[in-house]
């Protein structure tokens, strides 16, 4: 990770670099580029099918680009399992929430610890010397999660319980107990109520203020991702359309096409 | 005034904090759930700490008379910004953390503050907002950093900062040190030691200033009432800026020496209640009711065997627990069946709820069930009653050990008297009785008499045991034509306590006779049809059923015979009652959105109602309109029937 930590915030941390991504005929993604930048808030918008949630697993490794190249943090790679990109850093949450619903809360964040602990399964077996000490520091710090996200409450509470807006909590705690340096946000706020987006909203600010984490981010509520990005990227039919500040965004005509149709 | 015997010099908190510092040093005084683990600071730890936060407030200009705002949930650095402020003879105002930013400018300019000590981002983002409302305002002090990574530091410090900056100070530097014992010193019992402010459902709310010396020994008469020691441990879930957080916690945990601890966040209050395990606990009535309803769902969920013991034991215990508890004697079998369901279900239950350890249990606020009340006293759960008011700081009357009942609130506190005015209207002298209200002489004026005493603005009357009732608001309490007293609330509370009637509302003032409009409680009343196949189609339906009247009118013939059995209220027995065709609602204007009936208002929707009340027929047509929840309107028509009830002899005539 040495190599993302070398990186000072406002240099690019990940650049896109031409992609295409097909399935058999079905073109998801026509030649995208672009970049984010270290510490910085970035939104993938745009209407339904537009490929974002392919472009997300673009970046995570999970579908492999038929064309075009992606860097992160400075190595270029056309292949990537998953894995390899949540060993270099980069963490993510999903759009239908994906959590071991009979666990706990606690159990849950701590799973996203898996790739910090050092000590093999035999160890934690034991949970004696070294692998208690070692459970211990995880505990500390996904204690520091839970008072971050302020679910205290339901610490020990089985997910498959909670309901849906606290779910997305939880995951995104998850997702922080890597200590990603990109984290990748499928619709965070789909299917939650104002007053939840607000509290959602909050803690992904606090967590890109706070843990200085690079965001990328998926959603649809247009008012929450102009309050939240600092640079939007506008898909449509698999290719960027726009790409700048909110403001620049907005007043694109292209992207006002897009999203309120318009007579062809 | 003071009871402190033989130390009659520790009058001010701040004393009385050095005195546990020096006498209990070890014994833990806060504790708070951080990280998922419970930290715990002594006596000793305790002061150091206030010491060097009331070093940095000073060095931020507060001195003597200085308001300094509380405003947060339960936290140690907000008590501890409290006693700190105390300390330097300054007056901690704690406000609601949850009053929306026009509140809070409104009580932060009323009570001139100077600093304020705030939680987090959302009350300095609040404060901030309304900066310029606020001229005497110079400085914030938060506790929790979080979010405020990009303010501008000038006026804005973290708690944790000052209290490094005020110890590093203290042990550079002896004469700082002296200066803050000086000042602890120099607190006199008139000092004025706190302000709160009245939660103003009537109008603005009005800051209640107490004195050092009055506060400290009313605490001290409840401590020694309730036999608390530096043994006794409460959990301070109660909001900051309410008497009962200040008076219950704070000023009874200094003065006996006990430890205070504080949730982890106001989520995990019932689980942390649970760790804890107090011996001291306060909860008002529907905390409680609450409770007991979350118990009982979760036993219909169980097995049967274990709802057959649960039920077996919850009826010895009814039978038995009250008894026990009051020390009555009680036939061996009964002892040790109870002993029996005490391993059972009482004790794993107690357990559950976090009341293992507890010695003392206080409820007030409003009336408590008969039946709820004694379901926890079955138990084994020492629960008594209190009335008491801001005014005073917190009592005015409790109920002694052995010497409970629901409905009554307890003889006169240690050193309160009370007397009742003609109309009815309680009024008390207590030790703790407030100063003054900030900066409204008129309004002093008016609520002290010349003598000293407080005008409540309840009614009530002294029973035959000597315990105080509190029967409605005074201005709420009217005459029957008779010139009888008429008290809705009263009348409506029994009623309520009957679980198949959900609202009440009681006519009479300047009336013949009594009469209630009532409202059945869908849930239950349900699943009784659903027990005795009773079918219906709609609310309506239900309510108008002649099983339903049948059912409800045994309810109003017991309460009948209820108030036929105390002198006052005998007069006032329901003559006649309907039951109402729709739930009262909130969006309907009928309820308030705390769920409070609207009696004018809905005498005057349901004129007709009424009148058919007063006027012998035996049924009336009423419609009404509704409103839906999407904001639709549509009407409603029926036609309800009326009830004549029976009305007892008061048992006084008949005695």
């Amino acid at each position: 990770m040495s190599g993302a930590d070398a990186i000072k915030p406002g240099e690019t941390l990940l650049s896109v670099d031409n992609v295409s991504l097909a399935f058999g005929g079905v073109r998801a993604i026509t030649e995208v580029s672009f970049d984010i930048r270290k510490s910085e808030i970035r939104a993938i918008i745009g209407p339904n099918g537009a490929g974002k949630t392919s472009m997300l697993n673009v970046i995570n490794g999970f579908y492999h680009p038929n064309e075009g190249r992606i860097s992160f943090a400075g190595a270029t790679r056309a292949r990537m399992k998953p894995y390899e990109a949540a060993t270099q850093g980069i963490a993510r949450t999903f759009q239908n929430v994906a959590l071991f619903k009979g666990m706990t809360t606690l159990d849950n964040i701590m799973a996203g610890r898996t790739l910090k602990m050092n000590r093999g399964f035999f160890w934690q077996l034991l949970r004696q010397g070294p692998a208690l000490a070692e459970e211990i520091e995880h505990r500390k710090f996904c204690e520091e999660i839970i008072d971050f996200l302020e679910i205290e409450a339901i610490r020990k509470t089985p997910v498959g319980k909670l309901p849906y807006g606290l779910q997305k909590r939880v995951e995104l705690g998850r997702a922080l107990a890597m200590e990603p340096t990109l984290l990748l946000l499928d619709e965070p706020m789909a299917g939650m109520n104002l007053e939840e987006k607000e509290d959602m909203s909050r803690f992904i600010i606090d967590v890109n203020q706070h843990y200085g984490t690079t965001i990328a981010l998926i959603e649809h509520d247009m008012g929450v991702v102009m309050d939240l990005s600092d640079r939007i990227v506008v898909l449509e039919y698999g290719r960027k359309i726009a790409d700048g500040t909110p403001a620049e965004v907005k007043a694109d005509q292209k992207v006002i096409d897009a999203y309120l149709g318009v007579s062809h | 005034m003071s009871t402190t015997t033989g130390q009659p010099e520790l009058d001010t908190f701040p004393k009385l904090y050095a005195r546990n510092a020096a006498q209990r040093p070890e014994r833990p005084a806060i504790r708070r759930k951080d990280r998922g683990i419970w930290q715990t600071w002594s006596w000793a730890q305790s002061w150091e700490i206030v010491r060097a936060l009331a070093h940095a407030f000073a060095g931020l200009g507060v001195g003597r008379g200085d308001k300094v705002a509380i405003v947060g949930s339960n936290r140690p650095a907000m008590y501890w910004a409290i006693a700190a402020a105390q300390t330097l003879r300054a007056v901690p105002v704690p406000v609601y953390a949850d009053a929306v930013a026009d509140e809070m400018a409104y009580v932060l300019e009323n009570a001139d503050v100077k600093i304020a000590v705030v939680q987090d981002q959302e009350q300095v983002d609040k404060i901030l907002s309304m900066a310029d409302r606020l001229p005497l305002l110079t400085h914030v002090v938060y506790d929790e950093e979080r979010g405020l990574e990009d303010y501008d530091r000038a006026r804005l410090s973290p708690v944790a900062a000052l209290i490094a900056q005020g110890r590093e100070a203290l042990a550079k530097d002896p004469e700082a040190g002296r200066r803050i014992d000086a000042s602890v010193a120099a607190g006199r019992g008139d000092d004025a030691s706190i302000i709160l402010y009245t939660s103003g459902t009537t109008g603005r709310s009005k800051g209640v200033v107490m004195s050092a010396g009055g506060s400290v020994a009313a605490a001290s008469d409840t401590v020694a009432f309730d036999h608390l020691n530096d043994r006794d441990e409460v959990l301070a879930y109660l909001p900051l800026a309410w008497v009962g957080d200040h008076y219950l916690n704070y000023a009874q945990a200094i003065v006996a020496g006990f430890c205070m601890a504080c949730p982890e966040s106001p989520d995990t209050a019932q689980q942390d209640l649970r760790e804890i395990g107090p011996t001291f606990y306060f909860a008002p009535p529907r905390v409680f009711e609450s409770l007991l309803t979350r118990v009982m769902i979760r036993m219909e969920d169980a097995g049967a065997l274990k709802k057959k013991m649960f039920h077996h034991y919850i009826a010895v215990a009814k039978q038995w627990g009250e008894k026990i508890l009051d020390g009555e004697s009680v036939p061996l079998g009964a002892r040790l069946s109870y002993r029996l369901g005490e391993w059972l279900v009482y004790g794993p239950l107690k357990n559950t709820l976090g009341f293992t350890r507890i010695r003392t249990a206080y409820t007030a606020g409003e009336a408590i069930g008969a039946e709820l009340f004694s379901f926890y006293r079955s138990l084994g759960i020492n629960l008594k009653q209190l009335y008491g008011q801001t005014e005073a700081f917190l009592y005015v009357t409790c109920q002694k050990d052995g010497e409970v009942r629901s409905d009554a609130v307890g003889p006169a506190a240690p050193n309160v008297s009370i007397r009742l005015t003609e109309d009815g209207e309680v009024q008390f002298r207590s030790p703790g009785r407030f100063v003054e209200y900030y900066k409204d002489a008129d309004k002093t004026r008016e609520t002290l008499t010349e003598d000293g005493f407080v005008k409540t603005g309840d009614a009530g009357f002294f029973d035959k045991d000597g315990q105080l009732r509190i029967i409605d608001r005074a201005k709420d309490v009217g005459k029957l034509k008779s010139g009888a007293m008429f008290a809705p609330k009263y009348i409506e509370n029994k009623l309520k306590f009957f679980p198949n009637i959900k609202e009440a509302v009681a006519f009479g003032d300047a009336r013949d006779f009594a009469t209630v409009m009532l409202n059945i409680d869908l849930a239950s009343v349900g699943a009784w049809a659903e027990r005795n196949n009773v079918s219906y189609a709609s609310y309506q339906e239900l309510a108008g059923h002649p099983r339903v009247y049948e059912m409800i009118e045994e309810h109003v013939d017991e309460v009948n015979r209820s108030l036929a059995a105390e002198p006052m209220m005998a007069a006032a027995q329901i003559a006649r009652f309907l039951i109402l065709h729709k739930e009262l609602d909130a969006d309907d204007g009928e309820l308030t959105r705390t769920q409070k009936v609207r009696r004018g208002f809905i005498a005057e929707r349901y004129a007709p109602l009424v009148t058919a009340l007063y006027d012998g027929s035996n049924n009336a047509d009423i419609r009404t309109e509704v409103t839906f929840e999407d904001g639709r309107k549509g009407a409603i028509a029926a036609n309800v029937r009326i009830v004549d009830m029976k009305r007892q002899a008061s048992q006084e005539k008949a005695a």
